[in-house]
């Protein structure tokens, strides 16, 4: 008898695209925004400049496919960390919906920002 | 199981795993926290979601956020979440070559340049990073 | 006086206790000693009912695995020294049911090595008369490394999602699979496949690495998985993408 296929080649690649992007971009951003900036290292941005910038089309593209692979590598890693660390494979459906799902309503909350702002 | 061992073989044991097993052992212990850094990834993924959110709204939700990022409790959080996304970056480039075969002409690249190019290009796009910014 | 070592050895003896107990043997530290020296002198010197599989007691033969101190190791090739002053804890190996004291049962393991299909696969046999298939150092290399395994079952013992998922298809298996993957006279991926992209496949692995860690032949199955992983999706996007194409 012939097993069905995994859909989680899938999954698996917005994993890895996701673990990628936020392995090259999110340290650098948590250093400039959440610390540097606040902290007073460097001077920031005024409104103006980062709208702008926020309203080109690569930084558009760069912003929404940043935050939803990242929303989708954590999707992945954290069902299995639920799986595997914390025995819940029974709850598989609930993790399922709720890992993916919660990833999938934040692409689109990203992407309705990024198209009208 | 073949049956014609039945009769040599008396009920075996079988060990119930902890679930703790990841506390026993220093690799799976860094292994947890490994996997644990997506949640930190998230984490910054949502800010990012508020902030683009607040740009949105106009100048003066933005600096009102702005003020709010600035205190002690925001700082704090945002060194805990670098800590961790860190540790992300590191061990995920150095499981790249894990995955990743690649050959020039009939030569196999050994694992170590895959890490080192992958650790080159994070350097290269951070700084990309900083030097659009600080325009 | 000798200097001797404590060994604490995990025994299940069915017909007197239905639990496992530790216990304590003290056993003369030599230099020269591997940890199976160790067994052998209890079995031979102090306690004749301690049972252990063992058999070519230089690191080919594969049957000699167990945990000590945690870890899975081939017993014969682990020098008591390493583990001064003791004492040394030896377990059955991990995630395999224990038939008595160190002895595991394989049949589950062996199930698994063979629904991987590891022979050469052809859609069309040559004739014996056209000649063998012939393969270059370079075709060799290809898949040499993954050849190497020697069934000892560490990699299970160090794979927690083993333990988790007793279905997982697991570490050695998959390497193995990759093995007649990676072989230019293979045709048979495409059967593999049907085994190792379902639910109890290779995307059940969470890359702890810990099997290549523990692997006294440096197959690196953790690296074979990641490779198969990547070729699992390929195939799903090109299924998706090219529906009309080539299956």
């Amino acid at each position: 008898m012939q097993k069905k296929r995994s859909n989680d080649p899938f999954w698996w690649t917005l994993f890895g695209a996701g673990g990628t992007i936020s392995a090259f971009f999110i340290p650098v951003h948590v250093l400039l925004f959440g610390i540097a900036m606040p902290l007073g290292w460097i001077s920031v941005p005024d409104y103006e400049t980062l709208l702008q910038l926020a309203q080109h089309p690569v930084t558009r593209l760069y912003i929404f496919a940043l935050v939803s692979l990242s929303l989708f590598h954590w999707a992945h890693r954290f069902r299995y960390t639920l799986y595997d660390g914390l025995m819940l494979k029974h709850l598989e459906h609930y993790i399922f919906i709720f890992c993916y799902g919660s990833a999938l309503a934040g692409t689109v909350i990203t992407g309705v920002l990024i198209w009208t702002i | 199981m073949s049956t014609r061992y039945e009769r040599y073989r008396p009920t075996s044991y079988h060990h119930k795993m902890s679930i703790f097993w990841w506390v026993k052992r220093k690799p799976y212990m860094l292994f947890i926290i490994r996997e644990l850094t997506s949640i930190f990834v998230a984490a910054y993924a949502i800010i990012l979601i508020v902030k683009l959110n607040a740009l949105k709204q106009g100048a003066e939700v933005w600096e009102a956020l702005l003020v709010s990022l600035s205190g002690p409790f925001s700082v704090t959080v945002h060194i805990v979440v670098f800590i961790f996304v860190l540790f992300h970056s590191i061990t995920w480039f150095k499981l790249a070559p894990t995955a990743m075969v690649v050959k020039i002409g009939k030569k196999k690249i050994p694992g170590s340049i895959i890490i080192a190019v992958n650790f080159m290009m994070w350097i290269l796009l951070s700084g990309g990073i900083v030097w659009i910014l600080l325009q | 006086m000798e200097t001797t070592i404590n060994l604490q050895v995990l025994r299940y003896i069915p017909e007197k206790d239905p639990d496992p107990f530790y216990q304590e043997y003290e056993v003369p530290l030599r230099e020269e000693w591997v940890i199976l020296d160790a067994l052998n002198y209890i079995k031979d010197q102090i306690d004749g009912t301690l049972s252990y599989r063992w058999s070519c007691r230089m690191g080919v033969c594969g049957s000699c695995g167990m945990m000590v101190n945690e870890k899975p190791i081939l017993t014969c090739e682990t020098f008591l020294e390493k583990y001064m002053p003791g004492p040394i804890r030896i377990a059955p190996l991990n995630y395999f049911g224990v038939i008595r004291d160190l002895v595991v049962e394989t049949d589950g393991f062996m199930e698994k090595v063979k629904r991987v299909k590891p022979w050469i696969i052809r859609d069309k046999e040559k004739a014996p008369l056209e000649g063998e298939y012939l393969q270059t150092p370079e075709e060799l290399s290809e898949y040499k490394q993954y050849s190497m395994c020697i069934n000892c079952m560490l990699c299970y013992s160090a794979c927690p999602v083993v333990g988790l998922e007793p279905q997982f298809i697991g570490p050695a298996a998959i390497a193995l699979a990759q093995r007649y993957n990676y072989d230019n006279r293979d045709e048979g991926q495409n059967q593999r496949n049907d085994v190792l992209l379902t639910d109890d496949g290779i995307f059940e692995c969470t890359l702890v690495g810990e099997c290549s860690e523990v692997c006294p032949k440096k197959v690196d199955p953790a690296g074979a998985i990641q490779r198969y992983k990547v070729q699992g999706a390929t195939e799903w996007w090109t299924s998706v993408l090219l529906p009309f194409g080539k299956k």
